[in-house]
């Protein structure tokens, strides 16, 4: 039997980020709200972690609400008509239901339908497991433009008496439209796993279990955080730097490095690490916003580009890791 | 290249204070990191990767959370190196 060769599609050799929206949390938590039931103090929440204030959102105001807002504001920066968006994709561990996804709300309300749609459980690796999803249909041609959006409301899953990760949490959302390019504006990911680490981040207990203890309390994080620093900071860096190598570049030619925002600590000792030139501005929004996991990089993005808007057009390092654990790391190109 | 307890101290006291401030005269047998020297949890890591470079072990991060005292870190250094 002869059968017929398959068509397939090649797209643009080269992607770039077009445009970037942010949506915080409404309210503002300030260390002494949460000080309490962990029987600490905001002197010390700030000498281990930076964190001065976390953003975080009013019992109505969902993960998927922030995400359609911060959607909506990169497609609106990007120029491009919503119906030009081929996939919309969104990385969160805060969808109110397993199925169906985040994103297909999304891409309906921003007017994306019948984008496809699908979300990414990647933690706080999600964004750039998105970016890397992103380059990669666009230039198989699957898709012109891509959304992708990292959306949290971690305070859902924060335990108040946690003294590992939950102070720590904060909520938002952040997006990029991502589409073709003269030249390369996404350098080859460099991503990965460690499973054999699955513990070290995680649930206290299944969802299942929490409908059958007696306390019926919901999951919530917690992580061994000197597992996990350790990790991020020696690991990272590794990651980090095989994804400048991989770009042809040096940390002499970033703009800005944008790393998860997961702890200032593991920022500063991370950039030591690297050899940051002191010309390249290094994203703290944890500061004052908290770590939002997958939504950190672009509200980071976001706040980078407002604070130094001639930053546009320069190259900066993006690096996610968290549970899994996973990480990916890409240079981008600033829109 | 086995150290004695001693040199393995003095090189650990210098890691204690380039990370923490803390005095390396501070950094003696039968003290506590994080009780008698207020060491909190991620220096300590610091410490521990920049340990294992100077003094070419290896240091589980099971083990990490063992190495309570000066005379625990020392040992256990000095024993890897053996």
């Amino acid at each position: 039997m002869t059968r017929p060769p398959l068509k397939h599609t090649t797209g643009s050799e080269f992607t770039r980020i077009y445009a970037v929206g942010a949506a915080r949390g409404d309210v503002v938590v300030p260390n002494d709200d949460i000080v309490g039931p962990i029987d600490s103090s905001d002197e010390w929440i700030q000498q281990r972690t930076g964190v001065i204030t976390r953003r975080r959102a009013s019992e109505n105001l969902t993960a998927s609400a922030m995400a359609i807002s911060a959607a909506r504001e990169a497609v609106n920066r990007s120029g491009i008509d919503p119906s030009e968006i081929g996939a919309v994709i969104v990385a969160t561990i805060s969808n109110e239901v397993p199925t169906p996804s985040m994103a297909a709300l999304v891409a309906d309300a921003i007017g994306a339908t019948p984008a496809a749609a699908y979300d990414i459980s990647a933690a706080c690796a999600g964004f750039c497991y998105g970016i890397a999803q992103a380059d990669a249909l666009i230039r198989a041609g699957v898709a012109r433009f891509v959304v992708v959006i990292g959306a949290e409301k971690l305070s859902d899953v924060a335990e108040p008496t946690d003294r590992t990760i939950s102070f720590l949490l904060a909520d938002g959302a952040g997006a990029v439209v991502v589409g073709p390019a003269d030249e390369a504006g996404i350098s080859p990911t460099v991503w990965g796993s460690d499973g054999s680490k699955w513990e070290s981040i995680g649930m206290t207990k299944t969802t299942k279990q929490a409908f059958t203890d007696a306390d019926t309390q919901l999951p919530t994080l917690r992580q061994d955080g000197q597992t996990v620093f350790r990790w991020a900071v020696w690991e990272m860096a590794k990651v980090a730097q095989e994804a400048l190598d991989r770009a042809g570049i040096t940390s002499a030619d970033l703009a800005a490095f944008i790393p998860h925002q997961a702890n200032m600590r593991i920022i500063t000792e991370f950039a030591k690490q690297l050899d940051v030139p002191d010309h390249v501005v290094i994203a703290r929004d944890i500061e004052d916003m908290g770590n939002s996991s997958a939504a950190s990089i672009p509200l980071a993005m976001h706040r980078v580009l407002e604070e130094h808007p001639e930053l546009s057009g320069g190259y900066a390092l993006i690096i996610g890791f968290g549970a899994g654990l996973v990480y990916a790391a890409q240079i981008v190109r600033l829109p | 290249m086995a150290q004695s307890k001693d040199e393995v101290l003095a090189g650990l006291a210098a890691l204690v204070n380039d990370e923490t401030g803390v005095p390396v005269e501070s950094v003696v047998f039968g003290k506590s990191f994080a009780e008698d020297l207020d060491i909190d949890s991620i220096s300590m890591m610091t410490i521990v990767v920049n340990a294992e470079e100077e003094f070419g072990v290896k240091i589980p991060d099971d083990k990490v959370q063992e190495l309570k005292t000066v005379d625990d870190a020392v040992d256990f250094i000095v024993g890897a190196q053996a």
